[in-house]
């Protein structure tokens, strides 16, 4: 670029910044700000109230749920009405860390009587416990009774607690299905 | 035409911003009035008799504290039932995870387990928590109470105060 070229270039730039349509430009981004707001709201409240997508793992569940990891489409409507019954398989929060979202299947209601051996290692050493559920809690249990950390050790679970109801599994794609309810 | 078309944007409308005012309520913030009597005097329900005041408290609720869940003793909290996933309460926390609490029904000293606290109402006379049904998990919190904003006479700040002699953090 030659000097004077570049003395043309310079001296222009202030008139060239003016001519930019900064009203347009700002009220674009403006607009595009509230759209990704928009979506990132649809996304929660879908998430939340409709339903969501939850990766799992871990042995508790074995042999229904992979112990490397699935990812479950969860219901979170038929929480929110109250439509949770025996067999089900819930997400909920754990009563030892809230922070922690485990799965479990429901084997008890309001009402109903449980009888549990609090560690079945020990098979007959250890005496059967029964209790009754107390008014809107769950007893949850996982499914495989020798690795799972649930309502034998912690008690039954207040209903509020269940995040949403898992009906059926999208990955790995051998185990695509609904969840089938007993088992 | 017209008309319709209006109609339709005017949904549009109330949609997104029933959208947007959810998320917020979830995540960040919410408004929730006072019903009962169990945080006298502290935070005022509505009552029939009381015609000088303009209705009952309105509450500010906090959610952000829920990330982490990171409370103190003293928090006023909301929280849902314990014995009714419907209903939410508004108490006081008293003890958090490792305090050792009084427990009345069987007048033992209790440790408060992992992941629960130990909630009561100011007005203890009237007061249905705690001492009825025992420490909640704390998957129950739902916010953290900062401020009262309705009627215009008791705005303010809630303060975090604690009992004194209720627990220890041994």
């Amino acid at each position: 670029m030659a000097w004077t070229n570049f003395g043309f270039w310079a001296r222009s730039v202030p008139h060239r910044i003016r001519n930019i349509p900064w009203q347009s430009i700002s009220s674009e981004a403006v607009g595009r700000c509230f759209l990704v707001a928009k979506f990132a709201c649809f996304i929660h409240v879908t998430n939340n109230y409709v339903f969501g997508v939850a990766l799992v793992h871990g042995p508790s569940m074995l042999p229904t749920l992979n112990l490397s990891g699935d990812v479950l489409l969860v219901d979170r409507v038929s929480t929110h009405l109250g439509n949770v019954s025996i067999g089900d398989v819930v997400l909920i929060q754990s009563p030892e860390d809230p922070k922690k979202i485990v799965t479990k299947r429901v084997t008890g209601l309001e009402g109903d009587s449980v009888t549990f051996l609090v560690n079945p290692v020990h098979g007959e050493r250890s005496m059967p416990r029964t209790l009754v559920v107390p008014k809107d809690h769950v007893w949850v249990t996982g499914d495989n009774p020798l690795l799972s950390r649930d309502s034998r050790h912690f008690g039954s679970v207040p209903y509020a607690l269940i995040k949403g109801k898992a009906f059926c599994r999208v990955w790995p794609p051998e185990g695509f299905g609904l969840l089938n309810k007993g088992g | 035409m017209g008309t319709l078309s209006s109609l339709w944007l005017f949904s549009k409308r109330i949609a997104t911003g029933g959208l947007i005012g959810l998320t917020i309520s979830d995540r960040w913030f919410s408004f929730s009035p006072v019903k009962g009597f169990s945080m006298l005097p502290t935070l005022v329900p509505f009552t029939e008799s009381s015609l000088r005041s303009l209705g009952g408290d309105v509450l500010l609720v906090e959610k952000l504290c829920l990330d982490m869940y990171k409370f103190s003793n003293g928090d006023v909290i909301i929280l849902k039932s314990p014995t009714d996933h419907k209903q939410m309460l508004v108490k006081r926390l008293i003890a958090l995870p490792g305090d050792w609490i009084r427990d009345p029904a069987s007048r033992d000293i209790i440790k408060i387990p992992e992941g629960h606290c130990w909630v009561e109402g100011d007005n203890s006379a009237a007061s249905f928590d705690s001492r009825a049904f025992g420490s909640v998990p704390l998957g129950l919190v739902k916010g953290r109470v900062t401020h009262v904003i309705w009627p215009p006479q008791r705005v303010g700040k809630i303060e975090r105060r604690l009992p004194s002699g209720k627990i220890s953090s041994i």
